[in-house]
């Protein structure tokens, strides 16, 4: 039975916004990183990587490197010990170690520019940079498969010959869609015909990277007893331990991950690149420390991007401003291997949307392309870029109200998601007429005074959230101050937000407790901070460590005073009897006096929540142009967003605002722009173009808190939901300022002249 | 390798370091000095991540060789304290939480501090412009601004 609670407002630390508990070490420069692990006896690796996006590797000669003075060892893939084959279910995530050590390191194919082919430990960088070069590789050069289309043709080059794709059901050979689904209710068919119009479109996507400012890292000594001892920068260090277990093919119990800071994720550092070869590299060079970090140009050709890919979307709306049918085509880029986030695309496509009749077809999609991994709301943004923009038109045509057209369609408890799931208690309504309600929606977007074009967009957008495993434990210090151990890492301020659920609790404040987050050998499995589940499940596992803390200190009190512990009661930060009223203590009181009445108290919760709180937030975009370079500038922006229950408003506000700059780079500048060869034409943060601080406005947020039932302070997830609107909210004001749609991501000056002087 | 004495002042010590002459001055802070607040996001000056104060000016340290730092005055992240007390730039990062990983902030502090040296009270729009040589991927850079305006003004 799931456990559901009321909604409180009084608080003492929960919707606050204390001082972060890392903020010191990071503006000190005492924070330690991956790339700043310093390991006596430390060696370097470095990667050889592939010219070609797709080639048959005929053969490797490694010796002039082995032989090159400074080196100590050389890894193929054929130093992996023979990968376990198919699916495998780690208790987080379902993956292929055969695939995972291919993509680590190529085995008799190259299926993307970058992709691994050898690494090298050297005494140092430099050395280890040479080492690669020496070393020869014959290639035999295939014909790239760029991008969707491409890989979906008659006659299309096949990346993986041994892949038998599942389309709908059925076993395919020699294809390169990996996986074709399909969710259905209603008579799709039977609902455009009842409708009064239908619109079709047609939208492409480039991929598009994270952009984390810190690359990929890792050290790993494998010592002589058999354990691996690992340092990455990572979202899970239980991932890097199962992932790095499993094609290394030892226990998990021989691996231990040792936590650094992340320099950001956004769900990028969910894979592991580095950490299993570091570990080979290790053991090869007499268990010499080696540590790895891979060079910009490599983070973005060779780590894992966000699918592009195209998408067909039919709507069908009735005259009464009903949505009648939805068909929606959803073709994601995996990459090289089998993977996109085209699944998790589905379940979000027609979820702002109360659909009577809806089809949603899904097919995963190998190409030339380094395998792509989550990004923030994975699958979701892209698919909001299209089905918003086809609302978007439907109410231009229909002269709608975009937000009255919104609501009347809204999404609400009991209503099917796409994937026929019924939802919750949900605040999509809620968000919409906060929407309604601000004052950007309220004041007219003034015309420009110097002959440039402004326009307003408004789009929604869904991400389900996470729930999952995660442990807590808590240790009462004397001074009673109290120590939070917690398994997840810390991307986004969620130290401080499961210290301040614990703080809740107890009737301390955030600064008494001490938040860390110790090695996978030194606190229970927790799931990787992936899937905006952390302040969530975490902090429900921080609320459920506290009660414990507080059941133990209540026996203790009963110790000190000699009367039954049912008798204790614990309420705003103190112990009394509930009969003697002169026995009464203080929290921090009893910590001191807890010493003599059985030794130390700590408190362990271990939670594995099934069930989140779905979220949504729909944005308004306000633009203006410049017909003559067609450059797009962001004037103000408007982030809404159902938090459920806001524990840290300040770190909210920071999600969102982080999530509306991804989206804006992501709907104006942002994209893989892949050569003719297949390769990656820009992959430097000066040709890759994120967003500056002068590119952006300041990003107002609404939080609206609609309360998730399932979790004891209300909390729904808040890091992923914000890259979900603002691709459309940003396509929309476009469309509103030119009068053209733009199908195509990203909506760059050039399209934009291109479209005006057409 | 060639390598090469050099003399330098690093956050007010004067240091004697053997660098190679391939080395940039951020490989040298950080791996030979262990100076590792100052960070490698890019290694070719776009990202701003290693922005460390060259003579009173900003620079990228990644695309500095050690030997060009010969006779120089450098100041990274660790040299902005005085006397264990966190300089007004870095205690309003800390306040106004103008910072989400992390990884891209000493680079924000140095070029910050470099800012306010020179007009000590910018608009935003001044901010936004002289800030405009970091990237930063958290934070949407709202914070970061309102850090910097709040060391500005108080």
């Amino acid at each position: 039975m799931v456990q559901t609670f009321e909604p409180k407002s009084d608080y003492h630390v929960v919707g606050r916004s204390p001082i972060r508990h890392d903020g010191l070490d990071k503006v000190t420069g005492r924070a330690v990183y991956g790339g700043d692990v310093k390991v006596p006896g430390l060696i370097w690796g470095e990667v050889l990587r592939s010219p070609h996006s797709h080639a048959l590797i005929k053969s490797i000669d490694t010796s002039a490197a082995e032989k090159m003075p400074g080196v100590f060892a050389v890894a193929t893939n054929a130093d992996f010990p023979s990968p376990k084959a198919g699916e495998i279910d780690t208790g987080e995530d379902v993956v292929n170690f055969e695939r995972d050590t291919q993509n680590l390191l190529a085995k008799s194919k190259v299926l993307y520019k970058g992709h691994a082919v050898a690494a090298v430990a050297a005494v140092d960088r430099n050395t280890a940079l040479e080492a690669t070069k020496l070393i020869k590789v014959v290639y035999e050069k295939l014909t790239p498969v760029r991008n969707v289309d491409e890989a979906m043709a008659k006659n299309a080059t096949i990346l993986h010959d041994n892949l038998v794709g599942d389309h709908l059901g059925e076993d395919v050979k020699k294809t390169n869609v990996a996986r074709h689904f399909r969710h259905e209710f209603g008579d799709v068919e039977k609902g455009f015909a009842a409708s009064d119009l239908v619109v079709e479109r047609e939208f492409t996507l480039q991929m598009v990277h994270q952009g984390y400012i810190e690359p990929h890292n890792a050290t790993a000594i494998w010592d002589e007893s058999g354990h691996v001892t690992a340092w990455s920068s990572t979202q899970g260090m239980f991932a890097v331990r199962a992932q790095t277990a499993g094609m290394l093919r030892i226990p998990e119990s021989q691996v231990t991950v040792n936590p650094v800071e992340i320099g950001g994720g956004f769900g990028g550092k969910t894979k592991v690149y580095l950490a299993p070869v570091a570990a080979i590299l290790s053991r090869k060079s007499g268990g010499r420390p080696v540590k790895m970090i891979m060079d910009r140009n490599s983070v973005f050709e060779a780590s894992g991007p966000a699918p592009g890919g195209k998408i067909i979307i039919e709507m069908g709306v009735s005259k009464d401003g009903k949505i009648q049918a939805v068909a929606t085509d959803l073709r994601y880029e995996a990459g090289a291997f089998p993977g996109s986030a085209v699944g998790a695309g589905a379940i979000c496509v027609h979820a702002c949307y109360n659909i009577p009749n809806s089809r949603i077809d899904g097919r995963d999609v190998v190409v030339n392309k380094p395998k792509s991994a989550a990004y923030r709301a994975p699958g979701s943004p892209q698919a909001a870029f299209a089905i918003e923009q086809v609302v978007d038109e439907v109410c231009d045509k229909m002269n709608w109200d975009k937000i009255q057209f919104r609501l009347d369609n809204a999404a609400h408890e009991g209503t099917r998601r796409g994937d026929g799931v019924m939802f919750g208690k949900v605040g999509l309504i809620e968000t919409l007429e906060a929407v309604r309600n601000s004052a950007h929606w309220k004041s007219p977007l003034e015309p420009s005074k110097n002959g440039k074009l402004r326009g307003r967009g408004v789009a929604s957008g869904y991400w389900m959230n996470g729930g999952n495993k995660s442990t807590v434990d808590l240790m009462l210090q004397d001074d009673g101050t109290v120590a939070l151990n917690e398994g997840s890492a810390d991307i986004g301020g969620t130290r401080t937000s499961i210290a301040m659920q614990a703080a809740e609790v107890l009737g301390l404040t955030a600064e008494d407790i001490h938040p860390y987050i110790p090695s996978t050998d030194s606190i229970g499995f927790t799931a990787t901070t992936g899937g905006s589940r952390t302040t969530y499940a975490t902090g429900y596992a921080a609320w459920e460590a506290a009660n414990g803390l507080v059941a133990e200190m209540s026996k203790r009190a009963a110790v000190l005073w000699g009367i039954d512990a049912d008798d204790v009661t614990f309420a705003n930060g103190k112990f009394s009897s509930s009969s003697d009223p002169e026995l009464s203590i203080g929290f921090k009181a009893l910590a001191g006096k807890i010493g003599d009445t059985g030794g130390p108290v700590s408190s362990t919760a271990s939670v594995n929540l099934g069930a989140a709180g779905a979220g949504y937030a729909v944005n308004i975009c306000d633009i203006e142009i410049d017909p003559e370079t067609g450059k797009t500038d962001v004037i103000r922006y408007t982030a809404v967003q159902d938090v459920g229950k806001a524990i840290h408003p300040a770190y909210v506000e920071g999600q969102i605002q982080g999530g509306a700059a991804q989206g804006i780079g992501w709907a104006l500048n942002e994209e893989y722009f892949i050569s003719e060869d297949g390769s990656m034409a820009n992959h430097t943060f000066l040709d890759y173009r994120m967003p500056t601080a002068l590119d952006l406005p300041m990003i107002e947020t609404i939080l609206v808190e609609v309360p998730n039932p399932l979790h004891p302070f209300g909390v729904r997830g808040v890091g992923e939901v914000p890259l979900a609107p603002p691709l459309p909210a940003v396509a929309n004001a476009v469309a509103d300022a030119t009068g053209h749609r733009f199908p195509h991501h990203p909506i760059k000056a050039g399209r934009i002249i291109e479209a005006l002087s057409r | 390798m060639p390598t090469k004495h050099i003399k330098f002042t690093v956050n007010g010590v004067e240091q004697e370091q053997l660098v190679d002459s391939t080395w940039t001055l951020l490989e040298t802070l950080r791996d030979k000095m262990g100076l590792t607040g100052t960070k490698e996001g890019c290694s070719n000056g776009n990202c701003g991540a290693c922005t460390v104060m060259l003579d009173g000016k900003t620079a990228c340290s990644c695309l500095v060789l050690a030997p060009e730092a010969d006779g120089r005055v450098v100041t990274t992240v660790e040299g902005l304290e005085t006397g264990g007390k966190l300089s007004a730039i870095q205690d309003a990062f800390v306040k106004e939480g103008g910072l989400q990983c992390g990884f891209c902030t000493p680079g924000f502090l140095i070029s910050t501090t470099f800012l306010l040296k020179n007009n000590p009270h910018p608009s935003e729009d001044e901010i936004r412009l002289n800030l405009a040589g970091n990237l930063c991927r958290c934070t949407g850079y709202d914070k970061i601004v309102k850090a910097v305006e709040r060391a500005a003004n108080g």
